[in-house]
């Protein structure tokens, strides 16, 4: 019971993040409702892998990285809007503030062991993003591939 | 057979919508995709583009001379890539014709902050600051903490901008706003963990939108582009890092 009511907690309060950055990014007011979704989802399912399930700091990521991106797209082509709309605000939870702020206060104090740690958690969230990113593109490619020949075509 | 008036005005209407698109932080292959479609609703034949982030280069068949256009500043206002996107769809399905299409993007291109646009953003910054906080440390104690700390440095980072138009200095200024907050609050004994307030409060600065179209613009072979955004974002971060450090310097 608890462990669901941690999982609906989790949900609401990327929901309202992602919502929040979307209105300090000025995303259309009829997207509002589909990132915060995409958002809270992604970061869900990144919290049940990440912190429940002990799979790994990379791959949690990347996994949630492709997630994004495909629904992005796929919100993209309903709502008639560019994906990055939703992509940005989506993206928010997963931004490494936390380790990055954590590597600058070691720096501060002078403790450059634990900066290394850290660096190399930064390092790896971001790779994972955007290698995440380009993958979730591939598979977008792929799944439309068909309509991209079309519209190369008629170019 | 295009007129050279008709000719020269599809081409300034391609190079306002690059500007719109680029300005406000579109990826690449988005523009070029945007451009040559808009060229070849326009009739426009042979059509080349070169796009980066402070400039464009366009050029078509029959015109001796490329058009140029320099992009100064960079804002992240999604609202108008949306509306530059709407239009280039409507004047490829015909719904619109050139010139009407260049009317409205000299308005979209016009458009300016809408009323309490400011508090609206603070409000939603804090509030950002605030949930964030409270998923990435699970700390309920100094939420309200990270509420203020963020409006307020949102409030004075978008000052900063408005008012100063100098690019990382407004996040710079913010972060500290928000290190010498944290400090005077954790010790007059009010709230009582820097480390989480400042996590929280620093989230609405981070420079989504550059780390986002970098990842993009690398994946499809943009080689000027994609670096050029990761370096923004590296010194978006370096600014907000480098603030940081010297307000817990003195803590």
């Amino acid at each position: 019971m608890h462990y669901w009511l941690n999982l609906a907690l989790q949900f609401f309060l990327s929901y309202i993040s992602t919502v929040c950055f979307g209105i300090l990014l000025h995303i259309p007011s009829r997207a509002y409702n589909v990132a915060g979704v995409i958002g809270g989802g992604s970061w869900v399912i990144y919290w049940v892998m990440y912190y429940q399930d002990g799979v790994g700091l990379a791959f949690s990521n990347l996994f949630a990285a492709i997630l994004i991106a495909l629904c992005s797209r796929w919100a993209a082509q309903h709502k008639k809007m560019p994906a990055i709309v939703f992509e940005v605000p989506a993206l928010v939870p997963f931004v490494p503030g936390g380790q990055a702020y954590k590597m600058v206060r070691n720096f501060a104090i002078g403790n450059y062991y634990l900066v290394t740690v850290y660096f190399y958690q930064v390092v790896v969230i971001v790779g994972a993003i955007t290698l995440g990113f380009g993958l979730g593109e591939l598979l977008n490619r792929i799944i439309h591939y068909r309509r991209w020949k079309i519209v190369k075509k008629n170019r | 057979m295009l007129t050279k008036k008709r000719r020269r005005l599809a081409l300034r209407t391609c190079s306002l919508a690059g500007r719109i698109l680029i300005e406000n932080g579109s990826n690449m292959e988005r523009v070029n995709d945007t451009l040559h479609r808009m060229a070849h609703t326009a009739g426009l034949q042979d059509f080349q583009a070169f796009t980066t982030v402070t400039g464009i280069v366009l050029g078509a068949n029959n015109m001796p001379n490329a058009m140029v256009m320099n992009i100064r500043r960079r804002k992240n206002d999604l609202s108008k890539v949306t509306a530059v996107n709407e239009i280039s769809r409507e004047m490829s399905q015909g719904l619109i014709t050139l010139p009407e299409a260049y009317a409205q993007l000299k308005w979209v291109d016009r458009q300016g902050p809408y009323k309490y646009q400011n508090l609206v953003e603070a409000l939603a910054a804090a509030v950002l600051s605030m949930a964030l906080m409270i998923v990435f440390t699970g700390d309920y104690r100094d939420s309200w903490a990270g509420f203020i700390d963020g409006g307020i440095s949102y409030a004075v980072f978008s000052y900063v901008i408005r008012k100063f138009k100098i690019q990382y200095l407004g996040e710079f200024c913010s972060s500290l706003v928000i290190g010498f907050l944290t400090v005077l609050m954790v010790k007059l004994g009010w709230a009582h963990s820097i480390n989480d307030i400042i996590i929280g409060a620093v989230m609405p600065l981070v420079p989504g939108i550059p780390l986002t179209n970098a990842a993009r613009d690398l994946v499809s072979g943009n080689l000027i582009s994609g670096p050029t955004r990761g370096i923004e974002a590296i010194l978006t971060a370096v600014s907000i890092g480098s603030a940081i450090v010297i307000v817990l310097h003195f803590a």
